[in-house]
Parts: C-alpha cells; structure tokens; sequence
C-alpha cells in the first residue's frame, strides 16, 4: 500500500509540483503551445516552400492582432452565453446591421446638423452602436428567458432577419468613408499609440500584474489560505512581464509605411533623411480595446455576482433559481452584454473597413463560436474562461491568415478550419475525461 | 397489539402546543400539473423547536407540498402563514426571505463551482467595492463545515468532484447557516451511510433545541419515526392525517401511508379512508 503511494509521490514529477506550485491552468498552457505550433509551423513552412517566412515578422503579427479583435471581443460574450447553456447566432449580422446603422449616422446624418469631422460625431456614433447592439440583445434575451422560445431559434430567426435589415438600411450601399476619428477605432497607421504610448502601457501592465499577485499573496495571508511558493510568484511576475515586453518590442518594430511617413513628414514640415524616417506603429487602438474588454469581461466573470450567478446557472439552472437567482433576468442581461459587445466589435470592424456593408460581419459567429469553444467553453454549460476564448480567436485568425500567407487555397482553408475546430473540441472532450 | 389497543381507548393525547401559534402554517393548498391533482386541499403546521415528518409513498405530493412551501412551485390556491401572519411566497427568495431553508432531495447544487460559492449563492459576500469577497467566503465556509463534517478539506474543488456525504453536507451546511427558523429536509439522509445517517440524526436535535422548526420528508419511515415529534401522513396528494409519534405506532403509521387508514391516534384529513 504505501510502495504504491511512494511510486505515486515519484510519478508526480518535477512538472506536476510545478503546475501545483504555480497554480497554472494546464488548459491554458496547452493552448498556448498549440498557438505556437501553429505560428512557428506556418514560418518554416513558408521558409520551406515560398523562400520566405512571413509569419513571425512584427508586420504579421501586428496585422494579426488587429484582425483578431473584432472576433476576440465578441467571443468574450459568447463565453457567457454559451456557460448558462444558450447560444447567440444572430452575431455577425447584428454586428452588420450595428455597422450600417452606424455609418448611416456619422455619414449621412450627423454632419448634417455638426458639420463634417465635427468631434462629437465619432462619440455619439460609438455609444449609438453598443446601445443598440445591448437592446437588440435585450429583445432576443426577452424572447429566450420570458417567452421560452430556445436560444438556437430565436438567434438563427436574428441571423436573417438582421442581415436582411442590414441591406434594408441603405438598400445595400455601401457606406463610405466613415467619420476620420472613428476610423481610427479600426487601426491602420494612425490608429496606433505610437511607440513611448506602447512602452508606457507595457511597463503599467507590468505594473498592474506584481500589484495583483502582491495584493493576492497579502489576501491569502490574512486568512491563513495554503501561498505559492516565492520564487512561483517571481517566475509569472517574470514571465508576464517578459510576454508583456515582448509585445512592446514587436508592435514597435514594425514601422510606418514609406507612402504614409513621406505623407505624415510633409504635412508636419518634418525633414525625411535619406535613409528614411523609422515611425513605430505600437499598439493597434482596436487591439487595445479588445484587451480592455477582456479584463473588463474576465472581471465580470471571475470577481462579480453577476459572473457568479451565469456560472451557477450554467451548472445547474434550476439549483441557481432555488437558490433565489432571478435566472429569466439574467438571461435577459446576458444576451444584452453580447449585444453591447457586437456593438463594440461593430464599431471595430467597419472603422477598420473605413466602411459599412451589408455583408460587414457574414460568418462572424461561427468564427466566435468556434473561438469560444476552442478556447475550452463547454457547451454541456458551466464552463468556459475569457482568457481561453481570446486565445482562441487568436488561434482561428492565426490558422487563417497563416494559410493565407503561405498560399493555401481558400476551399483549402475551410476545409483546415473546419477540422481543426473539431478536433480541437475532440482533444478538450478528452481532457476532461481525463482530469475529472 | 396490547400497547396499540391502550392507545385506541385513549385517542389522541392532549396536544402540547395547544395555545402556540404555529411557526408555519399551509392551509388548504392545492396544485395541479396538467390533469393531476398533486396537492389536493392539503392543510399542516409546524411549530418551534418541532420536527414534523411528512410520509407517504413517492408521488403522494410530499415534495410538491414543500415546493410550494419554499417557494419553488406557484401554488393554485391556498394561504401560507408565517408567525400567524399571511406570507406572500411566490418565488424562493420571499421563501429565505421568512427564514425558510430548504434541503431538496437532489441537494441543487452548482455542481461546477465549489463549496463556498455554494454556500452563499444568491447571497454572497461582497468587498466594499461590490466585488465578490471569495476569501471571506472561503473562510466561513471552512468554519461552517469544519463543524458539520471536520475531515471535510476540498474547498477549492468544484462540488462535482465530492462524494454523495460531503455533497451533502455542503447542502446542509447552506440550510442551516443562515440563520434559518423553519428548515425542510427532503429525504435528507438518502446518499448518506449509516454513521453519516446518525451525525444528521444529532444535528436534528441541536437544531430542534434551538427552537427551529424542521419538515423532515421521506419514503421511509424507519428514518422518520425517531426524530420526529409528530408525523403528517399524505396519500395521492390529499392528507391522510397527522398523530403525534407518541400517540401511533410504526404498523399504524405503515397503515396510513399504505390504505390511507387512520389510527384513533390520529386525527384525520381529507384524504383518510372512510371508517
């Protein structure tokens, strides 16, 4: 008996004391290898096949990170959505019809009555989207929670009836361009914070990650809860930091394009040297945003009541309504947060267009779904993290635009994603399994 | 039979809370499911620092009755008092609103989330900048169940992973630690094994001495007949009737949950078979 508890002790190796000691979700480092599979594979496979790797070049994967956002934000709702056993296809044409709505105003409407590229425009064309996007959402919440009819049918019924508004809009123009201060929501060179703007916010998340672990270790103190050990604390101080930087030193390595720096020095009497001017982009704003709305939404889930309760309804629905939980309500605000945050990502995608179509957003919640799912929530309910379905946007856009690089072929590239997306729900369903 | 005959000559003894207002009091309840009548005009009371036990056969309405009591179930019709006065019970919040706990018979836990955001959910703990106070919530949970099940330490492992006692125990320890008046235990020792059974057995007492008021529900009398103070028997929804456990024995009890025959012990309800 106690030979086989000491083989045990032995098997439970130097990795297993250290995943314990640093308290790291094995999920999550499993995701991020695989990201790194992925980003590594399609450079040597570029290396290997075109002559030349293109994906792990700061130009990629500063593109890369502005083409994950708009799905990257959306997906942090559906992890919500998908946790209290509901789904939400209606996405990717609420955030069409957002977008045209949004377009309507800043292009047609608004500088009518403020004159073109008045400042106010960008902000009430902002706040008019998620506004709109939470009460659409609020209306499918209404008619899932207090009408009973099933999330599936509801949001498929959004699906078409809001692509059909979409085009209805403006009987399918396309709308632009879109207000100057809106576009920069979008990216682009000047929707960038430059490079002292990304050192400066690198260094306060540095920051505001030794604060949370130091004021995390003090709380565990104070009630006598089991530390980490210290150097587990310096090691993701360490490693946080170091990722963190890392990212800084990236976005500001990849400069300014040659036609916009020649533009950008002309209009600010700036002299060009011969060898030319280096302009960092930084940190794409969309980017920012979709950052910011992780930590608001990881917040939400993790630290909140509200969180608390959509975990425990997605657990088990009719202990969260015995246990006083207004579950018809918090379904209701659930759909209306999705909203909000196709609002957001709305507003993210036709600024990066500098336009509004009617086909903004056609397929987008399949991609957050999938992002969700991939990223480990689970469709049984009761589970899913913000982090995992961020990375698991990250995950989709990097197969994505890695196939595009190194020149697959489009029916090819369905074909990878569909796959993938399957077998990565195949690997999860066996982890569980396994660690249950 | 000699001891049951003295009692029929006797017929129910003089009642000990005769003059009391009763803590709970459900008069004339009645809920139907479709067709189905699954309460049918069912009247009881509980008074402090009593255990009714509710018997009756499984779907005789025992579980629909204190539904309706803890707020679950809307009922059709019928008046719930509290301390004499009306209660208006509409959902389970107004229920913990009157002090009413409940243990269900599936324990309704959360399964994914753990011990502590069990404990307090729908009223947790919170940080004075509104934020969930996890830490503090551990703690009493750790205090909580170190009373109730002391070799008790997975706090951090979602409800899932425990075994039928400690999941248990985990429900109980939710009923009972927010000051509750009137606890209803529905089949509380049904996961439970024998040494778990007789812990369960002495909290009843401890509570009972506290002057809380408990409905213990079961299938069985054998778990029943011991603890309670009185037993309140139900057959297809209606009341069969309900004796004082000093007044009937076993057999009888047996009689009433299996015939719907009334003992001279008891006094009868609407659903008691004709003499």
């Amino acid at each position: 008996m106690s030979d086989i508890q000491q083989e045990v002790e032995v098997k439970e190796s130097a990795l297993v004391k250290f995943l314990r000691a640093t308290e790291v979700d094995t999920r999550m480092l499993g995701m991020i290898a695989a990201l790194m599979i992925i980003w590594v594979g399609f450079h040597i496979y570029g290396q290997i096949f075109n002559g030349y790797g293109a994906f792990l070049t700061s130009r990629n994967l500063w593109n890369l990170s502005v083409q994950t956002s708009s799905i990257a934000v959306m997906a942090t709702g559906m992890v919500l959505v998908i946790v209290t056993r509901h789904i939400d296809l209606s996405v990717g044409s609420l955030l069409g019809v957002t977008a045209m709505l949004m377009g309507v105003i800043q292009a047609w409407v608004l500088p009518k009555y403020l004159g073109l590229g008045h400042p106010m425009i960008w902000i009430i064309t902002v706040v008019f989207g998620i506004v709109f996007g939470a009460m659409i959402g609020a209306c499918h919440g209404f008619l899932i929670a207090y009408l009973g009819i099933p999330a599936f049918i509801v949001t498929l019924g959004g699906l078409l009836f809001w692509r059909g508004s979409a085009w209805w809009v403006a009987r399918g123009e396309t709308i632009a361009p879109v207000d100057q201060t809106f576009a920069l929501i979008g990216g682009g060179p000047y929707g960038t914070v430059g490079a002292t703007g990304s050192w400066i916010l690198g260094i306060l998340v540095c920051a505001a990650i030794v604060l949370a672990l130091y004021s995390g270790r003090k709380q565990r103190i104070k009630f006598g809860f089991p530390l980490r050990p210290m150097w587990a604390e310096y090691l993701i101080a360490g490693i946080g930091s170091a990722v963190t930087l890392g990212a800084v030193l990236v976005v500001n390595s990849y400069p300014w394009p040659k036609g916009i720096v020649r533009r950008y020095a002309e209009a600010n009497n700036i002299e060009v040297p011969a060898e030319g001017l280096f302009i960092s982009h930084g940190f794409a704003i969309p980017v920012l945003v979709a950052l910011a709305v992780g930590v608001g939404m990881t917040f939400l889930a993790t630290r909140t009541r509200f969180g608390r309760y959509v975990f425990a309804i997605g657990g088990n629905p009719e202990a969260a309504e015995l246990a006083g939980i207004n579950t018809k309500k918090m379904t209701m605000m659930i759909f209306a947060l999705m909203g909000a945050l196709t609002g957001i990502s709305a507003v993210i995608a036709s600024a990066r267009l500098n336009s509004a179509t009617n086909a903004l957003g056609a397929l987008d919640e399949l991609y957050v779904i999938a992002a969700a799912v991939i990223g480990g929530t689970s469709f049984a309910g009761g589970i899913g993290t913000i982090y995992g379905a961020i990375l698991g946007a990250l995950v989709m856009q990097s197969l994505q635009s890695g196939m595009v690089l190194v020149g697959f072929d489009a029916a090819i590239q369905q074909m990878v994603v569909g796959g993938v997306l399957v077998t990565a729900v195949w690997i999860d369903t066996l982890y569980r399994r396994k660690s249950v | 039979m000699a001891k049951s005959a003295t009692k029929k000559a006797k017929g129910p003894s003089a009642d000990p809370n005769a003059g009391k207002t009763p803590l709970v009091e459900m008069k004339d309840i009645s809920i139907a499911f479709g067709g189905i009548k699954a309460v049918d005009h069912a009247s009881c009371d509980l008074y402090p620092g009593e255990v009714v036990g509710l018997l009756g056969h499984n779907g005789a309405g025992k579980s629909t009755l204190i539904k309706i009591l803890s707020g679950a179930y809307p009922r059709d019709s019928g008046q719930i008092f509290v301390d004499g006065q009306e209660a208006t019970v509409a959902n389970p919040r107004d229920a913990k609103g009157y002090g009413i706990e409940t243990i269900y018979q599936t324990l309704a836990l959360a399964d994914n989330v753990d011990a502590a955001a069990n404990l307090y959910l729908g009223r947790e703990l919170l940080t004075r900048w509104g934020t969930l106070d996890d830490a503090a919530m551990e703690a009493e949970t750790r205090k909580v169940m170190g009373r109730l099940n002391p070799n008790f330490q997975r706090f951090k492992d979602p409800v899932k992973q425990l075994s039928g006692g400690q999941r248990q125990s985990v429900a109980i320890a939710r009923a009972i630690h927010f000051n509750a008046r009137i606890l209803i235990m529905d089949e509380p020792t049904a996961a439970l094994g024998p040494q778990e059974t007789e812990q369960v057995g002495e909290l009843i007492h401890q509570l009972k001495a506290d002057g809380i008021g408990i409905f213990l529900i079961s299938h069985d009398i054998h778990d029943v007949f011991d603890l309670a103070d009185r037993v309140t028997v139900m057959k297809n929804g209606a009341i069969v009737g309900s004796a004082r456990t000093e007044d009937v024995t076993k057999d009888e009890v047996l009689g009433m949950i299996i015939l719907g025959k009334c003992p001279d012990g008891a006094i009868p309800g609407p659903g008691a078979l004709a003499a």
